[in-house]
């Protein structure tokens, strides 16, 4: 065993005995506490369990491999993933702290008067977190079998394990206080390397103002900011220019970004934290200090993206381009390299037959003309994984194995938290919502707490199934759950608070056409249900990829989310008023005055 | 509570929401996104400004209206009596 898996092993194994420990000291013995943790989380405290809800695989993981990539046009998942927070704090989380009860269904059949509202919530929130969860669990294996070289479902299982032992038992008071740990961890296993890193690169020990600093690695010869430097690099070698390369047109970076801010407000498994802050003040403080404990990561990441781009471009060109000795000889590539190529994220195809590693843009007509005047033949990088960018860093920079090991504990706490946090949203949506709401109306609390674990393990069975068994759409997993959130979600509990006169037709109408548009517009793209060839792009009508304006699919929750609020608005115009004891309900959510814990009644 | 002073601190509430949201749309969609071009062309230290507002500046203006919104909220509830204490 080298030193790297003794202090692998010995941080992922010290992090698991912890959050089996607070499992054992958190048990829920209510259905309170198991739904809202007994409704008295400190509104700090809740915003850290926030943070380490919202912020999963892919936000440790993979985001600061997309900015590496995409560069300013990555912004559209800062913005996104962070303006949300405004529009929750400010539109959402309040009033339904105030309405106080357990779920987000339940608000949804109580304000619009109707069971089977209820149940196309539940239906919307099941495959918006089942669909988010499959994520998280692939995650949990990919950690484990890179890093603990225990094959991928053998980690699937352990990771299944340790969710189960404190979700079952704790329910979202276990989740809650597990949550709170698995931020403290992730976020020093984010934020250590990319301090490391910004002092090399720049002398400047904080990244958010390294980024913005001077290009010191080089002693500061070349006269270049940080930016400036990588703009030079990767144009030189053909890539489009860092801080200006757009991810499609102006009108898709805003439809983007507004998806996932709506999507980020309608996610379920977020919003049912703010059930759990004493009162309604508290949860408007309480989002505020989840955005600080996300914002840390989240203005982190575009160093790490922009500082591991630079690091890995100058790995591979040591030396002017076009130049025969510019290039990294195969034979010296460093050890990372080497064990990332083991795993397949990075590949290498020696094209020119030099033995020397090009790296550059091929795709540019201009700078692949001028390619083969040196004799190269194209990109011979042939893949260059986007996670490589965290996962390699610490490597990259040389840093020791301790840090390594962290980040091995930072990803995984990341993935774990999140997961239990939707299977939570999903257990309650089918035990309260289902059972107690629809189905078995007079089960006891007991029974209820009894439904809520064994749904519990069920969701666990499910979503480990899924992850073992990766279906068709596991890919497309980030579009349908901001889709189907933006578009079916939010928009409702929106206009729930905000519209008095908002009724059961303009609701469901709202919703089903909201979802549905969205759906076709994603299926039309990415196949029925994901299957490969059931792509139904019509480039003859004038639909081919796209076609909406030059939307793309990831981007049309926003679209669906208009389509929702103008065909509720058309439609409850049109339909009977609600009840006058909805209205009552309506006004009663806007005021702070008479919030108690959330309850059951 | 007469439903009059409800109505007040309802409208209220939207005039800061509206205030509020007008500055959220202004740093992202405006200044990260519309706008970003122009203001490249200013320098932030190392940053191009709307770079920096896209990548940095943003989230910062997020997380300082959610701040002012709990505290301007108090206030409102104090003024209208509708808080929880």
């Amino acid at each position: 065993m080298t030193e790297l898996d003794l202090w692998t092993y010995s941080v992922v194994g010290a992090t698991f005995a912890l959050y089996i420990g607070i499992a054992i000291w958190a048990r829920a013995g209510t259905t309170g506490e198991f739904y809202v943790a007994g409704g008295g989380i400190h509104p700090i405290a809740n915003g850290m369990a926030t943070a380490a809800d919202w912020m999963s695989a892919a936000s440790f993981i993979s985001m600061a491999g997309l900015i590496a990539f995409n560069g300013y046009g990555a912004s559209v998942f800062l913005m996104g993933w962070t303006g949300g927070y405004v529009l929750l704090a400010l539109l959402l989380a309040p009033y339904l702290r105030k309405f106080g009860k357990f779920t987000v269904p339940e608000f949804i059949g109580d304000r619009y008067y109707s069971q089977s509202a209820r149940i196309v919530a539940v239906i919307c929130l099941i495959l918006a977190s089942i669909t988010y969860v499959i994520g998280q669990m692939k995650g949990i294996g990919v950690a484990f079998s890179r890093f603990l070289e225990v094959p991928y479902d053998m980690g699937l299982y352990i990771g299944m394990a340790i969710v189960a032992v404190y979700a079952v038992l704790g329910g979202m008071k276990g989740i809650t206080y597990t949550q709170i740990a698995q931020y403290v961890v992730l976020i020093f296993a984010y934020t250590v390397p990319a301090v490391f890193i910004s002092l090399n690169l720049t002398g400047n020990p904080i990244p958010q103002i390294g980024l913005g600093g001077d290009y010191m690695a080089d002693g500061g010869a070349s006269g270049l900011t940080l930016l400036g430097k990588l703009d030079q690099v990767v144009t030189e070698l053909g890539f489009k220019e860092y801080t200006t390369q757009v991810m499609g047109s102006t009108l898709n970076m805003f439809a983007y970004t507004l998806s996932l801010m709506i999507g980020t407000a309608g996610l379920p498994h977020v919003i049912i934290r703010f059930f759990t802050v004493p009162k309604v003040r508290d949860a408007r403080y309480s989002a505020g200090w989840a955005l600080v404990f996300i914002a840390l990561l989240y203005t982190t990441a575009p160093a790490v993206g922009a500082m591991a781009r630079l690091n890995l471009m100058d790995t591979i060109q040591t030396g002017p381009i076009g130049a025969e000795t510019g290039n990294l000889a195969y034979d010296e590539r460093p050890d990372w390299f080497k064990k990332w190529e083991e795993t397949g994220l990075l590949q290498y195809e020696d094209k020119n037959g030099d033995g020397r590693i090009q790296y550059y843009n091929d795709k540019d007509p201009e700078f692949a003309a001028k390619a083969e005047s040196f004799g190269w033949k194209g990109n011979e990088m042939v893949k260059v994984d986007r996670d490589i960018m965290v996962l390699a860093n610490p490597e990259i920079a040389n840093l020791p194995a301790w840090v390594i090991a962290l980040v091995v504990a930072g990803g995984l706490a990341a993935a774990l938290s999140t997961a239990a946090g939707l299977l939570l949203a999903i257990s309650s949506a089918i035990s309260h919502d289902l059972l107690k709401g629809v189905f078995a109306k007079g089960i006891s609390e007991k029974t209820e707490l009894m439904a809520g674990r064994i749904s519990m393990i069920v969701a666990i069975l499910v979503a480990g199934y899924l992850g073992l068994h990766p279906p068709g759409f596991a890919a497309g997993t980030v579009a349908i759950a901001f889709g189907l959130a933006a578009s079916s979600i939010f928009p409702v509990l929106m206009m729930g608070i905000f519209a008095k006169r908002m009724n059961r037709a303009g609701a469901i109408a709202g919703m089903v056409s909201g979802i549905t548009v969205t759906l076709l517009y994603v299926f039309q793209h990415k196949g029925i249900f994901f299957i490969p060839g059931t792509e139904f792009l019509m480039p003859e009508l004038g639909m081919g990829p796209d076609w909406f304006l030059g939307i793309s699919p990831n981007a049309f929750g926003a679209v669906g989310a208009l389509v929702n609020f103008a065909v509720a608005i058309l439609v409850s115009t049109v339909t009977a008023p609600p009840p006058e004891h909805i209205q009552h309900l309506v006004e009663d959510v806007r005021v702070p005055r008479g919030a108690g814990t959330a309850v059951d009644h | 509570m007469t439903s009059d002073k409800r109505t007040d601190y309802w409208k209220a509430n939207l005039r800061l929401l509206v205030v509020l949201l007008l500055i959220w749309f202004s740093v992202s969609f405006g200044f990260g996104i519309l706008l970003v071009e122009p203001l490249n062309a200013i320098q932030l230290g190392g940053y191009p400004l709307g770079f920096w507002f896209a990548q940095q500046g943003s989230i910062y203006v997020f997380v300082v209206l959610i701040f002012v919104y709990a505290g301007l909220m108090n206030r409102l509830d104090k003024k209208f009596d509708v808080g929880e204490d």
